[in-house]
């Protein structure tokens, strides 16, 4: 595998190879299930919990509703604390403005925490390219850059490597990145980690540039907040001498108060803990007490148009937690890689179209049809983005750009192949059949005939109730998803 | 026109739709009320059972048992050099009476390079909050808590929190830290369960946290 999202086939197809990994499959659920059920425990721990989510969702949407006025706030704390600020409108500008400040400290490597911001626009290959190496110290993140592999879920990137594979990857390439590992390793998770303490902490001693992203960035005191679990974010954000940190400019807080809401809901949601082991915040320089250079990149790379977007704005307040990722019968089936974007699962499905605009790729068209509108996502989601809604919306939107391009038929019918595909094979788990098959015959309720024979989507009560008259949307077929997958497919790989 | 200028206005043609009112007024921030707080003693307790929780040590000592406990924390771990005594970093401001005798101290600075922490066997602390609810430790990395890198290099963290220093809960805990300093929040040892979930202690951050909360 080349290390790139670039060139994955469309959902259905890469979903069907993941299917029949069935490691991937075994592993996944596991994951899943595990955390799902810890996130259960804890959340059922707050009393107030849906009162915290509607805080966390009003704090968000405050930001959102006046990001202009939060960013240029943000950017007198943060340069009155002694940080350089620097905006990015897209992946090459922020790419460009890192791999220029690495140069100019006259470094051929960088240290870098865990981040899906510096994913998004490819950072390491932007790097690489500059002859400057980009080392990953999240222990996953190590394990996926090692292994020349792509990351399968936000909170546990390598949860497709077994440790037998995870040893043989560390045996084999370590060497080659620095120091290698131990000839008596073994597969004992306890030795491989030990293994990465050890090949890493000779990385962080003499990197002298570290690169990071920020879960929240508060407006009102120009404080950045990692929170983390293994203590490599820690290292990275105070042994170098220069801190750079990509921040996508939809991570701003009006108050450093804010972030106590943040901080019970990120946690929970996320690994299922009441706290993770470690949050660090760092407000702009401190004197004799870590980087004493402090730079801090405002990415834009499209988030500005999702804010443009009524419906979809609420996507940007994702905090990145995963929690709809592991309720997700879709995505249990299937891992993150079919979803050709760092962001998988739900919040995948709706963020990357919206990212990257819809109407140009097909691979990107079919994510929103990666779902059986259970709803499950929004019902976890710390921040309640109504992610069926969005999905919804986004689906038309979809057809609409193709009907623009005259192309309505064969679009409709990708669309279509996407939609019962995704039915069929989320029909294969017991929850999910449940809502699928919910959802099909409420669909062929409130359907009515379109011109040409289908069925088409009118108002829907609910979730889907931003759904317009006046965009027709095509619905699940209605014979069997067995009947369905037998007949058509094969015929797609 | 610059990238600051051309984000700014495309995001300002994006909310067309929200009126010109004063930021802050328009999206109600209702907060959970205020739980009816436990009495002193209970938040204590639970403080110390949530830090256990995380296979973090912890135990309850007084005043005058404290210098003991510390030099308990310290017993049975062997030196990285091999022979001689612990090497043991200490952060300005710790109190002096809590470092055992039989330790080699390393003052920490701002002038003790990395690679000399990273020789350390351990590190003595206080620390700025304790959180009941997470069982977490906050260091503002004010006096007796040393630099952010001191309390993260060595495999040993020993820390001691004062009783009245435990909060109830985060919202508790925020009210009172200041955005100013660095932050860091510890809840148990670093952890990893990036290896088929199985939670391993110790990646980068010290493996063991011993924590000592201590009261009149
Ligand atoms: S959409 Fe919600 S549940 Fe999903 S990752 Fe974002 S915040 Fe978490």
């Amino acid at each position: 595998m080349s290390g790139t999202f670039l060139g994955t086939p469309a959902f259905p197809t890469a979903a069907r190879a993941a299917l029949e990994d069935s490691q991937l499959r075994r592993n996944l659920a596991h994951a899943t299930g595990t955390i799902r059920g810890k996130r259960a425990g804890v959340v059922g721990e707050v009393d107030e919990w849906e009162q915290l989510r509607l805080a966390g969702a009003a704090i968000k949407d405050r930001v959102l509703r006046h990001l202009p006025d939060y960013l240029e706030q943000l950017e007198r704390s943060l340069t009155a604390a002694g940080a350089t600020v620097h905006w990015a409108r897209d992946a090459a500008e922020a790419n460009a403005i890192v791999v220029g400040l690495a140069k100019a400290h006259g470094t051929d490597e960088v240290v870098k925490v865990k981040s899906m911001a510096t994913q998004e626009i490819d950072l390491n290959s932007a790097l690489e390219n500059a002859g400057i190496h980009a080392w990953e110290t999240d222990l996953a993140e190590l394990i996926v850059q090692l292994g020349d592999d792509l990351p399968s879920h936000i909170l546990v990137p390598a949860i497709h490597r077994n440790r037998a594979e995870i040893r043989e990857i560390f045996l084999r390439e370590m060497g080659s990145a620095g120091r290698a590992a131990p000839a008596d390793l073994t597969d004992d998770p306890r030795r491989l980690a030990a293994a990465a303490r050890e090949h890493l902490r000779e990385k962080f001693l003499r990197a002298r540039v570290a690169v990071s992203g920020a879960n929240f960035a508060v407006a009102e005191t120009g404080t950045l907040t990692v929170v983390e679990s293994e203590g490599n974010g820690r290292m990275c954000l105070t042994l170098p001498e220069v801190l750079i940190s990509v921040v996508g400019i939809e991570k701003v807080l009006p108050t450093f108060a804010d972030l106590d809401v943040m901080l019970q809901l990120l946690p929970r949601s996320s690994t299922g803990e009441r706290m993770n082991p470690y949050t660090s915040t760092w407000t702009g320089v401190t004197p004799g007490d870590g980087p004493q250079e402090v730079h801090v990149v405002l990415l834009d790379n499209g988030r500005t148009d999702v804010l443009a977007d009524r419906t979809g704005r609420q996507a940007l307040r994702c905090i990145r937690c995963s929690a709809c990722l592991n309720v997700c019968p879709v995505y249990e089936r299937t891992g993150g890689h079919a979803y050709g974007s760092v962001y998988p699962g739900p919040i995948g499905a709706i963020l990357t179209p919206q990212l990257r605009g819809v109407g140009t790729d097909p691979q990107t068209d079919s994510l929103p049809y990666a779902s059986s509108l259970c709803g499950a996502c929004f019902e976890v989601c710390p921040v309640r983005i109504d992610i069926p809604e969005v999905l919804v919306h986004l689906r038309s939107e979809v057809v609409d750009a193709h009907r623009e391009h005259r192309r309505v038929p064969s679009v409709q019918d990708m669309a279509m192949k996407a939609a019962s595909w995704t039915l069929s094979s989320a029909a294969r788990t017991g929850a999910a059949e449940r809502a699928a098959g919910l959802g099909g015959r409420l669909a062929a309720k409130l359907g009515r005939p379109a011109p040409g024979g289908r069925t088409v989507l009118g108002a829907v009560p609910g979730p889907a109730s931003a759904w317009s008259d006046s965009r027709d949307v095509p619905v699940p077929a209605e014979e069997s998803f067995r009947a369905w997958w037998e007949r058509t497919g094969r015929d797609e790989a | 026109m610059s990238a600051r200028e051309v984000i700014l206005q495309k995001a300002r043609r994006a909310l067309a739709d929200v009126p010109d009112v004063e930021p802050v007024l328009d999206v109600p921030v209702v907060r959970p009320a205020q739980q009816d707080t436990l009495p002193h003693e209970q938040v204590v307790e639970l403080f110390a059972e949530r830090v256990a929780d995380y296979r973090a040590v912890v135990e309850r000592t007084t005043a005058a048992a404290a210098a003991q406990r510390v030099a308990g924390a310290l017993a049975g771990r062997t030196p990285q050099a091999g022979s001689g005594p612990l090497r043991i970093l200490v952060p300005p401001g710790f109190p002096a009476a809590l470092v055992p005798g039989d330790v080699e101290v390393v003052p920490d600075g701002p002038d003790v390079a990395v690679s000399e922490l990273d020789r350390c066997d351990g590190v003595l602390s206080t620390a700025a909050v304790g959180i009941a609810e997470t069982g977490t430790i906050v260091l503002d990395h004010g006096e007796g808590q040393g630099r952010r890198a001191a309390t993260l290099v060595p495999d040993l963290h020993v820390c001691v929190v004062r009783g009245d220093q435990v909060v109830p809960d985060v919202p508790a805990a925020v009210a009172v830290l200041d955005p100013r300093c660095p932050l860091t929040w510890i809840s148990g040892p670093s952890a990893t369960s990036d290896i088929e979930l199985d939670r391993v202690e110790g990646v980068h951050g010290p493996r063991t946290l011993h924590v000592l909360i201590v009261e009149r």
